[in-house]
């Protein structure tokens, strides 16, 4: 047991690290580990997922809000996507295979890691001037943000925000459905879809799954599936790691940044995709 | 929140230093609710290594209100845990919860009631759940 319990403080000390780093709940480790490595019936490891997803939000936003990078009035206002599509997600789940949304999602991911590694082959980091559309004004959306590693303040435009609202709502919809923060998905929302730069979206990811995440949390916390020999040492060692990951984020660059995200995009990509027909790898 | 503009008179500035001043306290709220969940969840793992038991009896563990209260009442290992757990679950709730407070300061009523809805929508949620057992 106390074997079983360390080795769970260290999976939660790395999950917790990628997690705040890449902008993604650590359910994406969590899970994988879990079942394939540590042979987990999946319905727990959801619900150790959701409590990991909670514990590198909540980890991470403590530091980052002292950073600025965050966007409030983005997160508040993309999260009555969220949490309407975790909600309808949690009531979903078992009428939908999940196969579909794995496949969907998988696909997705990949695309998206295509898209990041096409914009990092065309070399140059969000020069481009972004119109920002009528409703990203009206809701007070463009922000700015102080950043480290150029020692510079930089202002940026959120443009489609319709768009960006819809996938919000898929996010939230997948999280709820599968236990997971579904960040990168939320990255793709504002850094590819609402032309947000990555550091904020990752930071703003980060506050936004943890309240995706509690809306669907309780239905798993009551219907049993979150067993405290699992959760808490994984959420013991999630906290403290998220913490060390937003440290580290502060000093890497946007490039090496996504450099590190897009073969972890892939590789979570490929493997839920593959997952959607049986495949495990 | 983002600080778009360059204060431009007196009254702007404080108005920003105000605002700083709650950012600083929300953190510290926040840091204090995740501390004490982290905390609980700790003091309940820490009973399992010392004392080798969970309270429970093989594969059992408490999943009602009722069961936990009673559970920490009789200082169960598990039943403090998930207690901790509860509470990790509710530290994103408080942050909506301080940050309706964070924009009423700001007069943003838009924000406000944005942010209202997220919580009203978060205690549905929850109650769709309590409902779900």
């Amino acid at each position: 047991m106390i074997n079983t319990l360390l080795l769970l403080i260290i999976v939660g000390l790395a999950a917790g690290i990628f997690g705040a780093i890449f902008g993604i709940g650590g359910g994406m480790i969590v899970t994988p580990v879990l079942t394939l490595l540590m042979g987990l019936d999946i319905k727990y490891a959801i619900g150790a997922s959701i409590i990991s997803v909670i514990a590198t939000s909540s980890g991470a936003t403590v530091a980052y809000l002292k950073d600025d990078m965050l966007n409030l009035r983005v997160a508040m206002f993309l999260e009555i996507a969220t949490t309407i599509g975790a909600i309808a997600g949690a009531i979903l789940t078992g009428v939908l295979p999940s196969a579909v949304l794995y496949v969907l999602f998988g696909a997705l991911l990949l695309f998206s890691a295509w898209n990041m590694y096409r914009k990092m082959r065309a070399g140059k980091e969000k020069t481009e001037a972004i119109q920002p559309d009528s409703l990203s004004t009206k809701l007070k959306l463009n922000g700015s943000y102080y950043d480290n590693a150029v020692d510079k303040k930089i202002d940026y435009q959120v443009s489609n925000v319709p768009g960006g609202f819809t996938m919000m709502l898929g996010a939230g919809l997948a999280s709820g459905l599968l236990g997971i923060g579904s960040g990168a998905f939320k990255v793709i929302a504002m850094d590819t879809i609402m032309k947000m730069p990555l550091k904020p979206s990752s930071a703003t990811s980060n506050l936004m799954m943890g309240v995706t995440a509690a809306a669907s949390a309780t239905v798993y916390f009551f219907n049993g599936s979150i067993k405290p020999e699992i959760a808490a040492p994984l959420a013991l060692g999630i906290l403290v790691g998220a913490l060390l990951g937003s440290k580290i984020m502060k000093h890497l660059r946007a490039r090496v940044l996504r450099m590190i995200f897009i073969p972890v995009l892939f590789y979570i990509g490929l493997q839920m995709f593959l997952k959607g027909f049986g495949v495990t790898i | 929140m983002a600080q778009n503009k360059q204060p431009e008179t007196a009254e702007e500035l404080k108005k920003m230093e105000e605002m700083n001043q709650i950012e600083l306290i929300i953190g510290q709220v926040l840091r204090i609710g995740v501390l004490i969940s982290a905390a609980v969840i700790l003091v309940g793992v820490l009973l399992i290594v010392f004392t080798g038991q969970t309270g429970y009896s093989a594969k059992v563990y408490p999943t009602t209100v009722n069961a936990i209260a009673s559970g920490i009442v009789a200082l169960k290992p598990f039943a403090i845990v998930m207690l901790g757990l509860f509470l990790l679950i509710l530290t994103p709730v408080l942050r909506v919860v301080v940050s309706i407070y964070a924009f009423a300061k700001e007069r943003d009523h838009l924000y406000v009631w944005i942010t209202t809805f997220v919580l009203v929508i978060l205690l549905i949620g929850m109650w769709i759940g309590y409902l779900g057992k």
